[in-house]
């Protein structure tokens, strides 16, 4: 963890994230209807918000892939473009890829976060998806939801609710960035803006 | 609350460290790579059904041209109208600079109606620097009498990238009037920062000596010994009323000792062929070229949008807290 950050308490453990990860999947599998005439690789996609979500949305997909035998499509967002404070930041922010190999129109998304806060980037994400085409469904996951919502914007699909203060921040650690998986609440430093989530 | 920053506050901001876009000399290659990144992201936005992002919502980009141009102008409009900032234009004819009023003088009506970004296009090289001087307004610089013009370098190096795996084995000529041309030294800076060895390449008249040395590249007076090894060919516009001040003969003198035709194409079979625009077909290039698979000329245009996008959204001066 960084050193500027002081640790609280740890939410998740790896095993913890892998269970959620797994109990996740199988809400999605249970949402895919089997009677349905279109093949679920048509009808279902992920789409993983920069940076994390991308890599959670990774490892539903392979679950989903490993207990059902499909391939859901997977896509990248990024959501800075549409961010409402791009001119309130100290620098402008890095923009990351975005990259949807798919039609979003008439498809059913699972929009992935690590962390849902203010909401704020929840709704960036809707609008970016909505300038992409007209999804049948956007259902929301994310890991973590921290509360103090400041849009009203709710997540679908949650792997855990965690009633937290506005100077405390979540950091959700995926191996395949950090090294190490895991979920941890962290007093945010002093220097430190608060996160916006 | 505070000024909020990135959710994601492991990734590392932008390492851009100019205020201004005025030349290239003092960017280094970090932060030219950072705006040809940037505007990668942008270029994909351009093929989305719907090519505009709410990014620079409420922004204002006045863009002033105090030299004709077509191209330059409307590809900033359109880059800010991508990114839904407002723009207003001024142009030399039917202003008030018709009237006399100085360049200092405009700036600071322009700045005293709020506005963000200034775009300038001024025959005088230094225009932007001096109007940075003395305006609180982020200046970008479109293009300065033979000195700069850093976006048209930029989308350049931008359209290389995507046919070259790095810029250090690149070998780019560029042939032409070189005294003359902004955007082949803005070319210059950008490619030799960036790795890649630079040959320019004309007649005596329009190739100075103490380029070489000044600017770290080789000169020819030779077409051909430009041409061999040579990965892309930029070929520059001639200006025709250079004509008459007796730099070259003829236009067709000039084409028959350094226009490129498809006998270059077929010698060098992995050569690209480049051009600023607009082309004086038959002379620097000839007609087959300019139609050529290998000449990249219209991606050159698609990418200045993007890549005036990325400049326009990585220098928009950051709003007062709420």
């Amino acid at each position: 963890m960084s050193s500027t950050n002081r640790i609280q308490a740890q939410l998740m453990t790896a095993r913890d994230l892998g269970r959620t990860l797994d109990r996740m999947a199988q809400q999605i599998l249970e949402s895919i209807d089997p009677e349905e005439a279109q093949a679920p690789a048509e009808a279902f996609a992920f789409v993983g918000m920069q940076t994390r979500g991308v890599h959670l949305a990774r490892r539903l997909q392979a679950r989903i892939q490993e207990q059902a035998g499909v391939e859901l499509p997977l896509g990248l967002l990024d959501v800075t473009m549409y961010r409402d404070d791009v001119r309130l930041q100290l620098e402008q922010p890095r923009i990351q890829t975005t990259r949807i190999p798919f039609d979003v129109t008439n498809r059913h998304l699972v929009l992935v976060d690590d962390v849902v806060f203010t909401g704020r980037t929840g709704r960036a994400a809707l609008d970016a998806l909505m300038d992409l085409g007209r999804p049948a469904s956007v259902q929301f996951l994310t890991i973590i939801d921290r509360q103090h919502r400041e849009v009203p914007i709710a997540p679908d699909i949650v792997g855990r609710t965690v009633p937290t203060l506005p100077d405390e921040e979540v950091r959700v650690r995926v191996r395949e960035v950090d090294d190490e998986d895991g979920v941890w609440l962290v007093q945010s430093s002093p220097h430190d803006a608060p996160d916006t989530r | 609350m505070a000024a909020p920053r990135s959710s994601a506050s492991s990734e590392p901001a932008t390492p851009l460290r100019h205020r201004h876009l005025l030349d290239l000399s003092t960017y280094g290659a970090a932060e030219l790579l950072h705006l040809l990144d940037t505007a990668q992201e942008f270029r994909d936005v351009l093929d989305r059904p719907i090519r505009q992002v709410p990014t620079l919502q409420g922004t204002s980009v006045a863009s002033l041209f105090f030299e004709p141009s077509t191209r330059t102008k409307l590809s900033f409009n359109l880059a800010a109208s991508r990114l839904s900032a407002e723009t207003i234009s001024l142009s030399k004819s039917g202003s008030s600079v018709t009237k006399g009023e100085t360049l200092k003088d405009t700036a600071r009506n322009v700045e005293a109606m709020k506005v963000d970004l200034v775009v300038l296009r001024h025959s005088s090289p230094g225009a932007p620097h001096f109007l940075a001087r003395c305006t609180d307004s982020v200046i970008i610089n479109a293009g300065d009498g033979a000195h700069a013009h850093p976006t048209q370098a930029l989308l350049d190096v931008l359209t290389m990238r995507a046919h070259v795996d790095s810029f250090e084995d690149l070998r780019v000529s560029i042939i032409g009037d070189i005294a003359h041309s902004r955007v082949a030294r803005s070319n210059v800076q950008a490619l030799t920062t960036l790795g890649a060895e630079v040959t320019l390449c004309g007649p005596a008249t329009m190739l100075p000596v103490e380029m070489e040395a000044a600017l770290d590249v080789r000169t020819t007076t030779r077409l051909d010994a430009a041409l061999d090894g040579c990965d892309i060919a930029m070929a520059l516009r001639i200006q025709m009323e250079r004509q008459d001040e007796g730099l070259f003969p003829s236009t067709r003198e000039y084409h028959r000792q350094f226009g490129i035709t498809l006998n270059h194409l077929r010698r060098h079979p992995n050569l690209l062929i480049m051009h600023p625009g607009p082309v004086n077909r038959g002379i620097e290039l000839s007609d087959a070229v300019v139609d050529h698979e290998r000449a990249i000329i219209l991606s050159q245009v698609t990418n200045g949008v993007a890549l005036r996008m990325a400049v326009l959204y990585l220098l928009a001066p950051q709003r007062e807290a709420a």
